[in-house]
């Protein structure tokens, strides 16, 4: 059966992970190679990495990063953040990322996913929607959602599946950084409407955030959170033994 | 030495640091003098069964692997590469494989039920339907990286694992001293890991 899965996800800035953490043990807590490798020897089942770097020189610290990463973590690695061209998927891609994570750059260029769809396959592109309610309608926003797109986010998430993304990683804002669980009925209206997997995102704030998630929408494939990881919140070791203990299929190491 | 035959399908990254990390000497290579030299040969592959079939032939690598495979030199198939080591594949039309492995590689749309996502992608578990040395460190359930959306089917003689989503599917195959694998054990974490190591050790 396939399982649930866990995806801690890392902002890095400059080559250090932003919003620093707070595990014993580590000897550089912002490096992203000794986190990488600390979530992925606790159980992470995939890693997201998200550049946020705003500079050229920064981008390429960047992507010497991800290739220290990638050489060192068996494990599938995304990478998001400053995707806008097949360029910048091919240069991630060659330095060892599994798959890459669309946001902004596909409203910029909505013929970004369909491109990147036929030269890596489905597989290999993620869109990343980050979805607000505006008058009660699930609108998309742009740029690290300070934007308003106005494009209804069920016709765009749809039409990106449809030109070929693999994944739909579902930030909602309206949870985000609120801690008081998923945002169960933005996930079951895309769910509804989508075939490929959902990844949900926003809004964890403990592991019976996680529980409920997958119990009350088993067509979501997998949660993805920041800072109650990072901050030891919650650990992945035992968040997976409450999901099994729940019923909920997790891979256990 | 192992050599990872590149035939300029996907990416070797994480396949070549992978054989770094268990500290075996793993080389990419497209010429067909380093394949033959080889002690162990790697048959990576993403993407469509035909234009990695076009480019195994048109390249005459496919003659190289198959005739070392024949002469006992360990191969091992990954993903699209274990696919390959089929007779042929029906991915839009029928095309051919090496012919390693008998049977055929099908579509999975054609045995999972209808509520299923495809491509299966993730990580699940495997079951052993034979003893086979690539998963000697392994225990039955551990869980592996699928993404794939065809399969190996009408090959049951040669089934040494599979997994369930929806429907028995696959997870990997082997004759002889000729090894597939359908998942990534290059993603597989130290699982992974495990089955690179031992494939390293067998003798053929």
């Amino acid at each position: 059966m396939i399982t649930k899965r866990i995806i801690p996800c890392l902002d890095v800035k400059n080559g250090r992970v932003v919003k620093g953490v707070n595990f014993e043990g580590l000897s550089d807590v912002s490096s992203p190679v000794e986190l990488g490798k600390f979530y992925s020897d606790n159980g992470a089942d995939e890693l997201v990495f998200y550049d946020i770097t705003a500079s050229s020189d920064g981008r390429a610290i960047f992507t010497d990063i991800l290739k220290e990463v990638a050489s060192t973590i068996f494990i599938p690695l995304t990478v998001g953040g400053g995707i806008n061209t097949l360029g910048d998927f091919d240069r991630v891609l060659k330095c060892g990322a599994d798959k890459v994570s669309v946001n902004s750059g596909a409203i910029k260029n909505p013929n970004l996913i369909y491109e990147a769809a036929k030269r890596y396959g489905d597989q290999c592109v993620v869109l990343s929607a980050d979805v607000k309610r505006v008058n009660g309608k699930f609108t998309v926003f742009a740029k690290g959602g300070r934007e308003n797109t106005g494009m209804d986010a069920l016709d765009w998430i749809k039409r990106g599946v449809d030109n070929g993304a693999g994944e739909i990683v579902l930030n909602s804002i309206d949870t985000d950084g609120v801690k008081g669980g998923f945002d169960i009925e933005m996930l079951s209206a895309v769910c509804d409407i989508v075939s490929v997997p959902v990844i949900a995102s926003g809004g964890a704030g403990n592991i019976g955030h996680f529980v409920e998630l997958f119990n009350t929408l088993p067509k979501v494939d997998a949660g993805l959170a920041a800072s109650i990881f990072h901050f030891g919140e919650v650990s992945i070791k035992d968040l997976k033994q409450q999901l099994k203990l729940n019923g909920i299929p997790v891979r256990i190491i | 030495m192992v050599v990872i035959v590149d035939y300029g399908v996907g990416n070797l990254f994480s396949l070549k640091s992978s054989f770094k990390a268990i500290g075996v000497d793993a080389i990419c290579s497209s010429d067909k003098e380093v394949i033959k030299s080889a002690d162990k040969i790697i048959l990576p592959g993403v993407g469509a069964f035909e234009d990695a079939s076009y480019k195994l032939f048109s390249s005459g690598l496919a003659e190289v692997v198959i005739n070392q495979a024949k002469k006992g030199v360990p191969l091992l198939g990954i993903c699209l590469g274990m696919q390959l080591l089929f007779d042929k594949s029906y991915e839009y039309g029928e095309h051919k494989g090496l012919g390693l492995i008998s049977g055929g590689i099908r579509p999975i749309s054609d045995v999972l039920p209808k509520n299923l996502k495809i491509p299966h992608i993730g990580w699940n578990a495997l079951s052993f339907t034979k003893k086979s040395k690539i998963f000697k460190y392994l225990n039955e359930g551990d869980c592996v990286y699928f993404v794939h959306s065809y399969y190996g089917a009408n090959c049951l003689g040669s089934v040494s694992a599979t997994t369930e989503y929806g429907a028995t599917l696959t997870a990997a195959v082997e004759n002889g001293n000729v090894y597939g694998c359908q998942f990534h054990p290059e993603k597989s974490g130290e699982v992974g890991l495990k089955i690179l190591k031992a494939f390293c050790e067998s003798e053929g």
